[in-house]
């Protein structure tokens, strides 16, 4: 059987109540008062589509043995290269072996379902299992635009393969219209858009119900009988006229989540998908489309395994692990949209230097440590003599992988100093459960959620940006665990 | 059985510049400042100096690489100079081969000289600078030192359940005093009176280090002359002898930033070195011989650690010799009788020897009677380089007979 065999999905921290943003561009705009409700998830400052698609395969392969990982699937239209393998890096971060399939999908909005079926493909024609397929975006709109409050952060992953499947595939059909509602030449930074009403009226309304009986049709069944349906947008007008041309009950039909999230581009779908899953039970079907330049559309049904998938973050756990962003200025120098002073010391010159970051790639993205063969104890990033002073053995350790262990602070500060876009920098030395010690910048956290002793998880982040040369670095950062979770 | 340097060198002279942004002074000024100074006090003729150890820190700007700086500087006559560089050590450290060269009966007189021009970077703070290496630079915290030492406080904190007013409330007596004693200095680059109000009501820079916690940055050069106890002897025949009593030098071994042992309270280097310096030296009871020290200072937190770490005070009660004024000018053991890098800056290099010249000084008693410390036997200096997790200590004692 071919299908999904586990999820995994991730919305940012941030949250951007958008009559934050109204409240700063209305004037502008004063017509997007329309669109000004609910809010819209923002990456933090050192997260972008490779981490959040990160954070999400994460929580897809929990509990999952990753040596088994046959492939990574990106799919984005905001990845921070165009010319150097971004599913490394998620690959990479996953521990993964380096002996998989790598692809990254993009161009357009059915990248994520693209991926998806690729991969399904894959493992249907027996020359990949275990497929990790994550999506993300982080798409911009200009100051004051619609997209502005319409797009929001987020990402999806789905592991593909045969085994303890808890959604098996039934099939696909797909549109491809060089239909142009939105687009991004190659070096332009901000989402374009044509006249809203053909977009609803012409794109969404015609194409979404084409694909869905094109599926339907393929699959000799009716759009009635799938008991949850996926399908991206955020005009409502459009879902109440699709809802009843189909004739779907609204109550079937998956929340596009875009009073809470937004409109997550290449992810949109996937991350329903997640979230219809973490409510599915066995022997329902679902219908996923997507919608961008044509549609994707693919049928699944639950099976009994989903019973016995380990419990996950999912959608649903990342959107409660919130904090309210009230600063629209903040957001725009986040996501570099405006120049700001960081100081002199932010303008000093730090080198990318490849061959290092090829001898260290294990450590940097995977977070892999030694664990001493004599004593046992793990110790990051690699040493060849034994860290343990009453230990001290040379080149007998074996690789450990840290990023999902977990740890505790061990000391903490917060500094004013530190050139950085979101000061301040925060930082301290974490001991990992089970042994070892390493500094890591704390992320996704207050001075206030700092306390020795404090437990902390990995998360995998933007480290560093070289502006001048386009070079995005990543690594791991910790991130407090509020008390009383997980 | 190595015997230690205990007695085997004398300080013939030193020299120290007036340390603070000199901005109209470029680091060979400042060496000629130090130099002819210490020569002069020194009693001999430059080409006595037969060797040089010159210490710098900072790569990216100052003086570049190589000791031919000083050799150009001062106008040698083709002498070694061998340039080290050991973080806040390389002062110390340059003390250190000095007194080697002198010790081992290589040379009869040694020249060491510490420089460093911090103020041509046009941002406050120290230069940023890969120090770590490229490595650390890509995977290590987006740190600066304040907020490396400020963790000192934090693990201190939990480890001996001091709250963390107490903590703040003895790291602003630290700087208080030490701009109670850098207010009466010449040399010192910060001379104000600050009272404890302001200090603890200061911005914070990395928590729980507020602006006051932290040492300035400045530019300065400081140098001493060495040579055997007989030469000195014959040299100034009527006066007091400074002599080497130890020298000690401690580097991390990984352990304090990877492995889980380490407190966090405080260094292993210096508690390692301090021990070390005490044999050395033949100093039984520190807290009882020692009679001032001058500590790396660089954030007030260093110091109050330190204390500890020196075994001076008692693990976990540092604040309260702290706040009874035990290391105040007029308390048993004064503690930056200079100002301390608080008042004088940092100009890492120029700090170790910076630290000696106030201890040969105190020692001859030339200092007048507001500043002196009554009746010192024993001097101690210590610099901490690096970062608490990953650093390199050096200590020196220096005394009379």
């Amino acid at each position: 059987m071919v299908g999904i065999r586990s999820y995994g999905g991730y919305v940012p921290r941030y949250r951007l109540n958008k009559m934050v943003i109204f409240g700063s561009m209305g004037w502008l705009n004063p017509a997007n008062i329309m669109n000004a409700q609910g809010e819209k998830a923002v990456a933090n400052f050192d997260e972008d589509a490779v981490t959040m698609a990160t954070a999400a395969a994460q929580d897809c392969v929990a509990g999952f043995d990753r040596a088994d990982i046959g492939g990574v699937y990106f799919a984005t239209t905001t990845a921070s290269y165009k010319e150097r393998l971004c599913a490394n890096l998620i690959a990479g971060a996953l521990a993964a072996s380096e002996s998989v399939r790598t692809v990254d999908f993009g161009n357009g909005l059915k990248a994520g379902t693209g991926a998806l079926m690729a991969a399904l493909d894959a493992a249907a024609a027996g020359s990949a299992n275990n497929i990790v397929v994550s999506a993300a975006d982080c798409r911009l709109g200009k100051m004051g635009s619609v997209q502005e409050l319409m797009f929001g952060d987020g990402a999806a992953a789905m592991m593909v393969g045969t085994d303890d499947v808890i959604a098996e595939y039934k099939g696909s059909f797909s549109t491809g219209h060089d239909f142009v509602d939105h687009f991004r030449g190659a070096d332009t930074k901000f989402d374009r858009q044509w006249e809203e009403r053909w977009m609803r009226d012409v794109g969404i309304a015609d194409f979404v119900p084409e694909a869905i009986n094109g599926l339907c049709e393929k699959l000799g069944l009716a759009a009635t009988d799938f008991d949850k349906v996926i399908y991206p947008t955020y005009f409502g007008g459009a879902r109440k006229a699709i809802n009843k041309k189909l004739g779907l009950e609204p109550e079937k039909v998956q929340d596009t989540l875009q009073a809470v999230i937004g409109d997550t581009g290449t992810a949109q779908s996937l991350l329903m998908l997640a979230s219809a899953l973490e409510t599915a039970k066995a022997g329902d079907k679902i219908l996923v489309v997507s919608y961008g330049n044509g549609c994707d559309a693919l049928a699944f049904e639950v099976t009994d395994a989903i019973t016995k998938l380990s419990p996950r973050r999912g959608v649903s756990g990342s959107l409660a692990k919130r904090a309210d962003l009230d600063n629209y200025q903040k957001y725009l120098l986040w996501r570099g949209m405006i120049p700001a002073e960081l100081g002199l010391r932010s303008e000093e010159q730090r080198w990318t230097r490849w061959s290092l970051m090829w001898r260290l790639h294990k450590a940097m993205l995977g977070l892999t440590g030694s664990r001493c063969k004599g004593c046992g104890e793990p110790q990051f990033p690699p040493q060849r003599i034994c860290v343990n002073p009453k230990c001290g053995i040379v080149d007998e350790s074996e690789p450990v992988v840290l990023s999902d262990k977990g740890g505790t602070i061990f000391s903490f500060t917060s500094d004013m100093l530190s050139a950085t876009i979101n000061p301040p920098a925060m930082y301290g030395a974490v001991n990992f459960n089970g042994g070892g010690r390493y500094v890591f910048d704390f992320t996704d956290c207050t001075i206030d959620d700092l306390a020795v002793g404090g437990p902390v998880e990995f998360s995998f982040r933007i480290k560093h940006r070289d502006d001048q040369h386009d070079i995005t670095n990543y690594f791991w950062k910790a991130v407090p665990v509020a008390e009383g979770a997980e | 059985m190595a015997e230690g340097i205990r007695d085997k060198v004398a300080i013939l002279g030193m020299g120290c510049t007036k340390f603070g942004e000199r901005w109209e002074s470029a680091p060979e000024d400042l060496a000629v400042e130090a130099f002819v100074e210490c020569l002069q006090d020194a009693g001999i003729e430059k080409n006595q100096v037969e060797a040089a150890w010159l210490g710098s820190h900072f790569d990216e700007i100052n003086i570049g690489k190589g000791g031919n700086f000083l050799g150009i500087a001062l106008k040698l006559p083709l002498v070694p100079v061998t340039r080290v560089e050991n973080f806040c050590a390389s002062g110390t450290e340059a003390f250190r081969g000095a007194c080697y060269g002198v010790a081992s009966g290589a040379y009869d007189i040694a020249l060491a000289l510490g420089v460093e021009k911090l103020k041509d970077t046009g941002y406050g703070g120290l230069p940023d600078s890969p120090a770590f290496g490229q490595q650390q630079a890509m995977i290590g915290p987006n740190a600066t030192a304040p907020g490396m030492f400020a963790q000192l406080a934090t693990a201190y904190s939990a480890k001996y359940d001091v709250p963390m007013e107490k903590i703040k409330e003895a790291m602003a007596h630290i700087s208080w005093k030490s701009h109670q004693n850098g207010a009466k200095n010449p040399r010192a680059h910060l001379r104000k009176l600050i009272p404890i109000e302001q200090i603890m009501g200061a911005p914070m820079i990395a928590y729980p280090l507020g602006l006051f916690d932290c040492c300035g940055v400045s530019d300065g050069s400081a140098c001493a002359i060495v040579t055997t106890p007989e030469i000195a002897a014959k040299i100034k025949p009527n006066e007091d002898l400074v002599k080497v009593k130890a020298l000690q030098v401690a580097v991390s071994s990984g352990e304090e930033a990877l492995f889980t042992d380490w407190d966090g309270a405080g260094m292993l280097t210096t508690r390692a070195a301090a021990t070390r310096a005490y044999n050395e030296a033949g100093i039984k009871n520190p807290r009882e011989e020692i009679s001032m020290m001058e500590v790396h200072d660089c954030f007030s937190i260093t110091e109050f650690a330190t204390m500890e770490d020196l075994h001076i005070s008692a693990p976990g009660t540092a604040a309260d010799d702290i706040l009874a004024g035990f290391f105040d000018l007029d308390g048993q053991i004064p503690c930056q009788p200079d100002g301390g890098l608080k008042c004088f800056g940092h100009p890492i290099a120029a700090s170790g020897l910076r630290m000696l010249f106030e201890m040969y000084n105190q020692l001859l008693g030339r200092w007048p009677e507001e500043r002196a410390v009554k009746n010192p036997k024993y001097g101690l200096t210590h610099n901490l380089g690096g970062v608490p997790n990953q650093n390199v200590c050096s200590i020196a004692i220096v005394g009379k007979d």
